[in-house]
């Protein structure tokens, strides 16, 4: 069976710099897939370009059977990838149920209603009304998840989720992978923190300076070979 | 004396009704798509030529012409947007500037080519001698006060549709963080092209009322873009009501120095706004 | 750095170098008609350099340089005219006018942020053109002509008068060209320059940069007073709607500098070259030549926003008149 997303011989650059060279690599149905690096590896690039947000981009990028390296974004929302961008970057003028419904309406309509996002996160509920930007870190990660989720994805990329929270609450973010999972949705996760994306993932992709270096399943890979790719060491 | 301040006080007022009109427009552009356009009292005055041209053709009153104009406006802004200045957005905001200051430079000549230097007016017919005696004396103008109540529901329907609709979360969205709305899909040319396409709306029904109310000439788009500029700044960069508030302050500031001649009124306007502006930069009801 | 030149620049130098020799010598090679419309040139050179100081290295645009000029104007008239301070001294004197009134203006304008400033200072422009109407004593709304005392202080004939004039806006280019080469040479021009560049360095190389805005901004009013002096001259009247005319000292102005290319010294003088070129061609036209020039101006933002200037760069090794360091980053 084909996989859900494929990348292949996948290249983005950016004026000069090439931020990506060449690099393959497929998802599964309903699998949670890490890609893991070092600050400028090309995680971050490699979502932005499956969100079709990339500089120059050239290769093939299917999504469950076609082809959406040339789609606009909105399209590519629709057809059921939504990501949660690295930094949270919730429109910070905007009230979190304002923030939610945004992501409701960019997505496939389906699945996931804004109740059950409460029901999830419920400090989002006691704010609903206040603005994004009067948020906690952890809240507005917790939204802006939640903002992903509601367009209903086949498809959830999410860059960064740990990113400058404490281990509490990001623990109970990550809390909340099974019941994605559960939900049918495949998951690809860009994370700095090794261990945290190694602990839930099915199989990881490590990339270095652009390239994919070593990838298979956290079980039966070496953690030494794997610090040791994630350094090129 | 006590009571010609008054009056002139009053007409004032409903002058600012006039002038938050100019400058909703704009009070939107700069708020929400983050440039100044540079043409945005040409526009308004092109838009008084063409409402002259749908009266006189069709042969019907200028508030009915507005069934018309508004739309042709809305699709005027869109594709200004959509096709010439999204071009730019994005890069050095210092260039839509200045590409919105080559488009008033070609509105006004193609005016003046098109329609020739003299004044114009739009035909009111008994509205625009119509007044209402408030109190024995103090006769108000019916047109004024028409006016100055659309303004006031202009500014209403616009916070409606910022603050209450879906659009208006999208634009809102869009203003915020153009990156982060790409990045999750939504279409951010497409929005910013509809928010002109508002500005145009209020633009077409200001060249309505200011056409009705004053003479126009293809050289009268700089004086609306300074007015509405300084509505916007006085009332706060992006507060749909302190527009209206910083248009009346301008109308009553115009009119009180307007008892001495047009060259005062004008004098008055701008010192006003000046001092205020030192006085209080961030304008009445600041948003950012 | 290699210290061979390649054949373009030289001959971009040489061209420049020929240019500057023929202004030098054009009284004696020139009939009057030419005199007038070269003079007439070299104000619009000076109203170009400044616009550009601003608008290409110091981040404000302004659309309210026209009050300068016209306060220069209506300044050296009360000095000549009304005070009968000799013409030469008045001169500099509406320079000094200029540059203490662009003190308050600059408290004003500066006020307000990037392309909001732009609106501001127009809107002061517009109060001072006002304002210069309600004075009784230049003529108020109307204006006055130069009174002939002055103009016989400058030459017995008006032939002699041609020649003066344009001498001095020939001093006055000079002196705006060079002097604004070596301000962009300075560390302010350099820090200016990184700023532009977005480039981190901006912070390090140690300038304020908001002083360093004031600063051009000073600097750009009293040649722009200056400019408006030696424009009074030439038209022999001040009146609020010329001397103040925000189409003949702004707008023209922006068109050319764009047009030619922001943000260069070469800019400027190729813009207000094919200024006077189309001009020729072009003014019998009224509306369609500002039109055009509209249009062009637009096209040239959409293709090459560092205007023609710009376009030629592209195929030279290194600017004619090097401003900065990063001259050769290209």
């Amino acid at each position: 069976m084909e996989p859900l997303l494929s990348v292949h011989g996948l290249s983005v650059s950016y004026g000069r710099f090439q931020a990506l060279h060449e690099i393959s690599l497929a998802v599964g149905r309903g699998e949670v897939v890490a890609i893991i690096g070092a600050n400028g590896a090309g995680k971050s690039s490699l979502l932005n370009a499956i969100m079709g947000q990339a500089g120059r981009v050239s290769g093939a990028i299917r999504f469950a059977g076609r082809d959406i390296a040339a789609l606009p974004t909105p399209a590519i929302v629709a057809a059921g990838i939504a990501l949660v961008p690295e930094g949270r970057r919730l429109f910070p003028s905007l009230t979190v149920e304002e923030n939610l419904a945004i992501g409701w309406d960019l997505g496939r309509r389906g699945g996931l209603r804004v109740a059950e996002i409460y029901a999830m996160f419920p400090v989002l509920l006691a704010r609903r009304h206040q603005r994004a930007g009067q948020l906690s870190g952890g809240e507005q990660q917790m939204a802006a998840l939640g903002r992903a989720l509601l367009a209903d994805p086949r498809l959830l990329l999410c860059d960064e989720l740990s990113l400058g929270l404490a281990p509490r609450i990001v623990d109970r973010i990550y809390a909340l992978m099974p019941e994605i999972r559960r939900r049918g949705i495949t998951v690809v996760l860009v994370e700095q923190d090794i261990s945290r994306s190694l602990a839930v993932c099915d199989r990881f992709y490590c990339l270095l300076e652009g390239r994919v270096v070593l990838s298979g399943r956290p079980a039966e890979t070496d953690r030494d070979s794997i610090m040791q790719h994630y350094f090129g060491a | 004396m006590a009571a010609a301040i008054a009056d002139q006080a009053i007409q004032g007022v409903l002058l600012g009704g006039l002038y938050c009109m100019f400058a909703l427009g704009l009070s939107l552009t700069v708020g929400v798509l983050r440039f100044v356009n540079i043409a945005h009292g040409d526009l308004i005055v092109l838009l008084s030529f063409l409402t002259l041209a749908v009266c006189t053709g069709l042969g019907i009153h200028p508030l009915l012409s507005l069934v018309l104009v508004v739309p042709l406006s809305c699709a005027l802004f869109y594709a200004l947007q959509r096709l010439l200045l999204q071009r730019v957005t994005g890069q050095n905001p210092l260039l839509v500037l200045l590409i919105t200051f080559g488009i008033a430079i070609i509105i006004q000549n193609g005016l003046l080519q098109g329609f020739g230097a003299d004044t114009r007016k739009l035909p009111g017919g008994a509205l625009e001698t119509a007044t209402w005696q408030v109190a024995p004396g103090l006769y108000v103008g019916i047109l004024p006060l028409l006016t100055l109540l659309t303004a006031i529901v202009m500014v209403w329907l616009l916070d409606l549709l910022l603050y209450r609709s879906r659009l208006g979360a999208r634009i809102r969205a869009a203003s915020d963080d153009v990156a982060a709305a790409n990045l999750i899909g939504l279409p951010t040319p497409r929005i910013f092209a509809a928010a002109m396409a508002v500005v145009g709306a209020t633009a077409a029904v200001a060249a309505c009322f200011m056409g009705l109310q004053m003479n126009f000439d293809p050289a009268s788009g700089p004086s609306r873009l300074l007015i509405a500029f300084e509505a916007v700044v006085l009332g706060g960069l992006g507060s749909l009501w302190g527009t209206l508030a910083g248009g009346i302050v301008l109308g009553v500031a115009q009119s009180i120095g307007g008892e001495f001649d047009a060259a005062w009124q004008a004098i008055a306007g701008h010192a006003a706004f000046l001092l205020i502006f030192l006085l209080r930069p961030q304008g009445f009801f600041p948003k950012y | 750095m290699l210290r061979s030149q390649s054949p373009r620049v030289v001959a971009g130098r040489a061209v420049l170098v020929a240019g500057m020799l023929m202004l030098a010598v054009a009284p004696w090679v020139f009939g009057l008609g030419t005199i007038s419309v070269l003079t007439e040139f070299l104000t619009m050179l000076v109203l170009a350099l400044m616009w550009n100081l601003l608008a290409g290295y110091a981040d404000v645009v302004t659309v309210g340089q026209h009050a300068f000029v016209g306060i220069g104007a209506y300044a050296f008239y009360g000095f000549a005219a009304l005070a009968q301070i000799r013409p030469p001294a008045a001169i500099l004197l509406a320079g000094l006018v200029a540059l203490a009134l662009a003190l308050p203006a600059m408290a004003i304008v500066f006020r307000l942020r990037a392309m909001y400033l732009a609106i501001g200072t127009w809107v002061v422009a517009e109060l001072f053109m006002l304002v210069a109407g309600k004075l009784s004593a230049f003529g108020g709304g109307s204006g006055v002509s130069l009174p002939l005392p002055v103009l016989r202080a400058l030459g017995a004939r008006p032939a002699e008068r041609f020649i003066v004039v344009y001498w001095l806006a020939l001093v006055l280019a000079a002196t705006a060209f060079f002097s604004t080469w070596l301000l962009l040479r300075s560390r302010v021009g350099i820090g200016l320059m990184a700023m532009r560049d977005n480039e981190e360095g901006a912070g390090a190389v140690g300038v304020d940069l908001v002083r360093a805005r004031m600063l051009c901004f000073l600097w750009t009013a009293p040649f722009l007073g200056l400019a408006g002096a030696i424009a009074t001259l030439q038209k022999l009247r001040i009146s609020p709607a010329a001397s103040f005319s925000i189409i003949d000292y702004t707008v023209f102005v922006i068109f050319n500098v764009v047009i030619g290319g922001v943000g260069s010294l070469e800019g400027p003088v190729l813009g207000t070259i094919l200024f006077f070129v189309l001009r020729e061609y072009l003014s019998d036209f009224g509306t369609w030549h500002l039109m055009l020039l509209g249009a062009l101006s637009i096209a040239v933002i959409l293709i090459e926003p560092r205007g023609l200037w710009g376009l030629i760069r592209r195929r030279l090794a290194r600017d004619l008149v090097p401003v900065s360091h990063h001259g050769s980053r290209l």
